[in-house]
């Protein structure tokens, strides 16, 4: 337990009386990345301004370290926040924005002139000190936030999707750059995103967020391969996801055929979702796959081909290196372990 | 296309031909003239009128001008920056209001106001008549230059407020929360990110309190009597009254320097460069 940096228990907040949050309760190990991961409105960006102080909790206690922080404001709190908009001092130059929270402190000259020169260098920005904000450009304003919050040395740092309003390349880029820094400065992150992707390639841990509802934590692989609910598959990635009746334990039925699978556990005739990956369906001659169907539409994604393939009235969503053209028949074939069963959602 | 968007400019050209540039080159033309000169073939250049003007006499009555203008900007920079600070931390819903009300009585006729404060600080006005009501002793309060100053600040605080709240309120909420995120506690937060973004907002509220306030004659006049003669009921006595109008342009010419040196001056302190809350 004096693992836990972060804990949340029974968090509920809402506003207008629209419930937000709903009982939310996880902890957050130390040194550990993790991500909220959900769409627009979800409540990931709350959660994250509860832990930073920003909004008071409803119901429910937040411990930081051990200690009850509900009645502490943010400038007593001992984490940091990167802002989804930087939030950059515009009257401040660089080196000034970095070093606002250390002059606060009442640190003497030397040492904020040291760790603001450390910090410039670390983030490739050594001769920036003295320009202006709005002389930057966005992946460097984003760089001197990030800079901005970890020069206090916070034991948590809050990253509220601080990569949103970059393009593609830079965002990788600094993906990356994150998360090798989370490593060599051993900070727990906090990170708010509705990029899937980016969850994956950065996070110890995931927690899906929908509604106001924690859908499931867990690392990357678990999530991406083990979803829980359909609304999890339909989120990470992309799915087809089917109704189907369980015969019996290991055994599925959708589409009018029966096929294996490594679930048990639900009742007999119990109506399931069914997620099947675009990936995992592999195609074969026409006559030798386990389901038939007719291509629809073919794209060229690089890597792969993303096919629409209408196969007994389902239109399958098919990632393969293999290509069928337009109005061919194709085979669908399936593995057990390529179906994922799920409770019926709503 | 191109080429034809600019004829559209020149009402304006004419208008500010018309109504800005010859004025003020008629006033430079008389200020520099004598009295005698009354055709383009009599004119006769001088410089008379300038130097007239530096003798300790005047120069009392411009030095007395931009003393009681300054006192009443700093007040109402004094109570016009929390008022300000008030207005724009109100729900959305009531800061209309509240607006509504700073502007109220600027659509009353300024003249009005000020006689109206005449019935409020007379030897038998309001104010005296409630302190003998209640027991304290009453006081001279008009015809002194506090309610001069008191004329000023209550005519010109709107002037103060507006742009300052247009700052405040243009400021990005996140800064706020970035501070306190940073350690700083309110008083922190206020001295180190408020203050100084909404700088742009103050320079533009004192030069809209003190360039009226230092041209005022009315005010004085009204509220003052004869104890403060302002620069600018010199300038109205000079053109009614003694008909000197020379000496009356001269006068306005040293204003219009001060006035356009003051403001420079000002603007240089402004170090946002954002634009936004300039008013000039």
């Amino acid at each position: 337990m004096d693992n836990v940096i972060i804990q949340l228990n029974n968090i509920t907040k809402k506003f207008d009386g629209e419930i937000i949050l709903d009982d939310i309760t996880l902890s957050v190990k130390k040194n550990e990345f993790v991500t909220f991961l959900g769409p627009s409105g979800c409540g990931k960006t709350t959660t994250l301004r509860i832990i930073g102080g920003f909004e008071r909790p409803d119901e429910g206690e937040v411990y930081f370290d051990g200690q009850l922080i509900n009645d502490i404001p943010p400038f007593k709190r001992q984490l940091n926040t990167v802002f989804q908009k930087y939030a950059l001092f515009p009257h401040l130059n660089v080196y000034e924005n970095i070093a606002f929270g250390l002059r606060i402190k009442k640190m003497d000259e030397k040492n904020i002139s040291t760790k603001v020169e450390r910090m410039l260098e670390l983030f490739n920005l050594k001769n920036y000190g003295k320009r202006r904000i709005d002389q930057l450009s966005g992946g460097q304003q984003q760089r001197i936030a990030i800079a901005r919050a970890l020069v206090n040395e916070p034991k948590v740092l809050l990253l509220d999707e601080p990569l949103g309003a970059l393009d593609l390349k830079l965002r990788k880029e600094m993906q990356h750059e994150l998360k090798a820094m989370q490593k060599q400065l051993g900070i727990t992150f906090i990170y708010v995103t509705h990029d899937q992707e980016e969850a994956l390639t950065m996070s110890d841990t995931i927690v899906v967020m929908n509604d106001g509802i924690i859908q499931q934590m867990g690392s990357p692989i678990d999530i991406y391969n083990e979803p829980e609910n359909a609304f999890v598959a339909d989120f990470i990635g992309e799915s087809n996801i089917l109704s189907g009746v369980m015969i019996d334990d290991y055994l599925v039925e959708f589409l009018g055929k029966r096929f294996e699978c490594l679930d048990a556990g639900f009742g007999r005739g119990e109506e399931v979702d069914v997620v099947i990956r675009p990936e995992d369906l592999d195609l074969t001659p026409a006559g030798e796959g386990k389901l038939e169907g007719i291509v629809k539409s073919v794209i060229f994604k690089g890597v792969h081909y993303e096919m629409d393939i209408d196969a007994r009235g389902f239109e399958f969503l098919v990632h393969s290196t293999d290509m069928a053209p337009v109005g061919a028949t194709v085979g669908l074939t399936l593995t057990p372990d390529d179906i994922h069963i799920m409770e019926k959602g709503d | 296309m191109k080429d034809r968007t600019k004829y559209f400019a020149y009402p304006y050209v004419v208008w500010i031909f018309l109504f800005i540039a010859l004025p003020a080159f008629l006033v430079l033309l008389y200020s520099s003239t004598t009295k005698e000169s009354n055709g383009l073939t009599t004119i006769h250049f001088t410089l008379e009128n300038y130097k007239k003007f530096f003798q300790p006499i005047y120069l009392n009555i411009l030095w007395d001008s931009i003393y009681l203008a300054a006192v009443s900007t700093v007040i109402c920079l004094i109570l016009g920056y929390p008022a300000a600070l008030i207005i724009s931390n109100t729900h959305v819903s009531k800061r209309n209001t509240l607006l509504f009300l700073c502007i109220l009585p600027m659509w009353m006729n300024m003249l009005l106001r000020t006689y109206a404060w005449m019935t409020i600080l007379g030897n038998n006005g309001i104010l005296n008549n409630f302190f003998a009501f209640i027991g304290l002793p009453t006081f001279n309060m008009l015809y002194t230059r506090g309610a001069t100053v008191m004329g000023m600040v209550y005519n010109f605080i709107p002037f103060m407020i507006l742009p300052i709240y247009t700052a405040l309120s243009k400021m990005d909420k996140g800064l706020l929360e970035a501070a306190d995120d940073l350690g700083a506690d309110k008083k922190t937060v206020f001295t180190k990110v408020i203050l100084p973004l909404s700088m742009p907002g103050v320079i533009s509220g004192i030069i809209m309190v003190f360039m009226p306030a230092v041209s005022t004659f009315i005010i004085p006049q009204l509220l003052g009597g004869n104890k403060s003669m302002m620069i600018g009921n010199l300038v109205e006595k000079l053109f009614i009254l003694n008909g000197d109008w020379n000496f009356g342009s001269a006068i306005s010419m040293v204003m219009m320097i001060i006035i356009l040196l003051s403001m420079s001056i000002m603007n240089k302190f402004d170090i946002d460069k954002e634009g936004g809350a300039r008013l000039w």
